[in-house]
């Protein structure tokens, strides 16, 4: 069966009061631009739903999987339209519709309608007995359950009537960009996307930093990362990604500071980089991939040495998800295989085989004394010297 | 400055080259297997490339089969060998030191229930004759050495492994992997029992996607792909006569002047050998062929030395090209019994003719400067 006509469900915004329209525009502005390769589409809104309309040929597959992409949507019923408003004609189609879907299977069913059109002359009870028995007459593969049924076949009788049966499960989450921005900082590793991903999905519009060290990164780690924010992007919109050059930086604490205490002060300096990316650009919040005592600079100490360098706040969404979840999820998002290319990011180039796990602040600040010469100079030129590439899919 | 010292992955395409490869998609895209003009038109650049090849190897035109590149070529000689002289016999030789595309398709024959022997290779890389000799029994049909080692530049004694091989039973058949010889040194293959050779075209300035393989008309060989029946049966699909024209024409250019170019890129190597080695830590791992050194730096890690030449203009490898992407250690680099720490710190500059030795020069001082500052900084 081709169609032609999606209705769009969304639950959370319903509940937002007086926001409820905010939420719907940008909703709607998101679905545009996510069908809009596809073909010609107009949107309608009616009684707190949406109808998204393709008014030349498309592929309906490609717009369910799309759609499906679309944070704020809980569900994506493709219809059949039927324009004559007459008894005959719903069960003609009704009948068309349950034959072509479902074949002959053996299935039970209910036929459920809703008479949005008062001036249509049947009433909805009437209806569904009437079309129920249409079906039973014309499918002898066909049983009534009223309780549970296999098939749960729904009409609407509004300007045209309206048919459909099957609901398909929609990202969940609120539209992007109802909830503020905040950079993402993108190591190429498996967490990082995930967190893109799950914040994006509750409405956060996203930029991205990574930190480059060339030449113990390759460019094919770079690209890796640039690959990563496009597939993210994918859900969240397009992405300013930030590449840091952060080579004399890490060079830097590696000759001062003592070689156990490596990451720790590295991530700190990265953090200082983020914030002043982010506030630059108008994020509200950093965000991590990290997740709680998966590794040594995800200690709780580690968590609370590296958050102490700045001020924004540092949103963690993975921080209480076992490794195996967070797979779990870059795979049905689609970054776990890009991820697990074996590039070095910058990281593991010089880690120490037993890096602090529970890093004392107050000693972590003593050690970073050792680059007072010179750290503001390399800060300023890895600041001055971003490269920054806007990501998108489409 | 630009230098690509990595003329053993590919190499740049020769402007007589691209023109003839643009002859065939603009004006004679014929299918050659088409009966109109067309396809004649298209035949003609297939014969003519055909002719140059067979007449370099000193062989029969007819004995040429055009193949997608070097890999295909391997696995046709060694499935299409192995499948249609089964009867004869279960065991193939080879060496420890080929590369993948002969390796893997032994592994695929092996599962097949064929029995495959590795011979031994000294510290340079150098079969060993003896294991040979112990090796070769009544239920051998194959044996396959590469001519030239792509990671280190090893030759191969083709001619005594011939000869041996020969002597013990004719009817063994040889196969030789030629693609890193190519184009570098003078191969007959009749002429010293060789009876399948493999060759590339994107190692001498051809296009990628272009190889051949050359069978003796006398060997008993099964195609890999089955289909329209195009190479005489040996290997089915429309001929990619873009590739091969190219192919065709880039031999014609360079063959001519093989020695002069070999002693003009032996010149180059030795001269980086020279100057690198002076660098402390740097050993010297090069076989005799003229367009490959390999030199390791001890402390160093191959890649980010690699990345660090690369930030100045300097196109090297670490390893062999084809198999960067799954960043293991070189299986080689281990047969030929380098230590541990050697291991991860060789690299691979390869040449060609156009090289010069002020691009030595140049990549010499990268090389003093980048090896001490990089070795400051190593994993703890």
């Amino acid at each position: 069966m081709e169609y032609q006509t999606f209705l769009i469900k969304y639950a959370e915004i319903g509940t937002k009061g007086k926001n409820r329209y905010v939420f719907e525009d940008v909703l709607c502005r998101q679905i545009k631009e996510h069908v809009a390769e596809l073909g010609e589409f107009s949107i309608r809104r009616e009684y707190g739903r949406i109808f998204l309309q393709a008014e030349s040929a498309c592929d309906y597959e490609d717009v369910i999987a799309e759609l499906q992409k679309v944070f704020g949507i809980v569900g994506i019923c493709p219809i059949v339209v039927e324009q004559r408003m007459e008894y005959e004609a719903i069960c003609e189609k009704a009948i068309a519709y349950m034959q072509e879907c479902y074949g002959n299977r053996k299935l039970t069913f209910k036929v459920n309608t809703r008479r949005a059109n008062k001036a249509f002359p049947i009433r909805s009870m009437e209806l569904n007995s009437e079309i129920g028995h249409a079906l039973l007459e014309a499918c002898p593969n066909l049983r009534v359950d009223v309780h549970d049924p296999d098939v749960l076949l729904q009409i609407e009788v509004r300007d045209q009537i309206y048919l459909y049966s099957a609901t398909i499960q929609g990202a969940g989450g609120l539209p992007v960009g109802t909830n503020g921005k905040a950079l993402l900082l993108l190591s190429g590793g498996i967490d990082s996307p995930v967190a893109g991903y799950m914040i994006s999905k509750r409405g956060v519009e996203l930029e991205a930093v990574y930190f480059h060290a060339p030449p113990y990164t390759s460019e094919r780690a770079k690209q890796k990362v640039v690959d990563l924010a496009r597939m993210v992007s994918g859900y969240s919109g397009a992405i300013r990604l930030h590449i840091v050059n952060f080579t004399d930086i890490q060079l830097a604490i590696y000759e001062k500071c003592p070689h156990d205490e490596l990451t720790i002060i590295m991530r700190r300096y990265m953090m200082k980089i983020a914030e002043n990316l982010a506030k630059k650009n108008n994020c509200q919040a950093l965000m991590t991939g990290e997740s709680i005592g998966q590794v040594a600079s995800q200690t709780m100490q580690s968590l609370v040495c590296t958050k102490e360098v700045g001020t924004l706040p540092v949103i963690l969404p993975c921080i209480g998800m076992d490794k195996q979840e967070i797979v779990d999820i870059s795979e049905r998002i689609g970054t776990y295989e890009t991820s697990i290319q074996p590039y070095e990011d910058c990281c593991t180039i010089f880690v120490a085989k037993h890096p602090v796990t529970k890093p004392v602040p107050e000693i972590i600040r003593r050690s970073e004394q050792n680059l007072s010469e010179g750290i503001d100079g390399l800060m300023d030129r890895a600041l001055s010297t971003v490269e920054v590439i806007d990501v998108a899919v489409r | 400055m630009e230098v690509y010292f990595d003329n053993a992955a590919t190499t740049r395409i020769l402007p007589e080259v691209r023109e003839i490869m643009l002859e065939t998609m603009d004006e004679e895209y014929g299918n050659p297997s088409s009966m109109h003009q067309k396809g004649v038109g298209a035949e003609r650049y297939i014969r003519y490339a055909r002719d140059v090849i067979s007449r370099q190897l000193k062989c029969e035109p007819k004995e040429i089969c055009f193949t997608s590149g070097g890999t295909e070529a391997n696995n046709l000689a060694l499935i299409g060998i192995a499948l249609a002289n089964k009867r004869a016999g279960n065991h193939i030789i080879t060496t420890g030191i080929e590369h993948a595309s002969v390796y893997n398709p032994l592994l695929y024959l092996q599962e097949l229930g064929f029995r495959i022997s590795f011979l031994n290779v000294d510290r340079g890389g150098k079969v060993d004759l003896e294991h040979l000799r112990e090796l070769l029994c009544k239920d051998t049909i194959l044996v396959s050495v590469m001519a030239v080692n792509n990671e280190i530049g090893a030759v191969e004694p083709i001619e005594e492994i011939a000869k041996m091989v020969k002597e013990y039973r004719e009817e063994i058949l040889f196969h030789v992997d030629a693609v890193q010889a190519f184009g570098k040194q003078i191969l007959y293959p009749k002429r010293i029992g060789v009876d399948a050779m493999s060759v590339s075209g994107h190692k001498l300035h051809g296009p990628k996607g272009s190889g051949a393989l050359f069978v003796g008309s006398q060997v008993k060989i099964k195609p890999i792909l089955y289909g329209g029946g195009q190479e005489k049966g040996l290997r089915s699909g429309t001929e990619n006569t873009t590739a091969i024209a190219g192919m065709g024409k880039a031999c014609e250019i360079l063959y001519p002047h093989l020695t002069e170019n070999c002693e003009r890129m032996n010149r180059v190597k030795e001269t980086l050998i020279r100057g690198a080695v002076q660098i402390e830590g740097v050993e010297n791992h090069s076989g005799e062929a003229p367009h490959i050194a390999s030199l390791s730096f001890r402390g160093v890690r191959s890649e980010v030395l690699l990345h660090a030449l690369e930030e100045r203009g300097v196109y090297v490898s670490a390893g062999s090209a084809c198999s960067s992407n799954h960043p293991a250690v070189s299986g080689v680099l281990k047969a030929i019994g380098l230590e541990a720490d050697r291991l991860e710190s060789t690299l691979r500059f390869s040449f060609c003719e156009t090289n010069t030795t002020e691009e030595v020069e140049y990549t010499v001082r990268a090389l003093e400067e980048l090896v001490p500052m990089l070795r400051r900084f190593t994993r703890k």
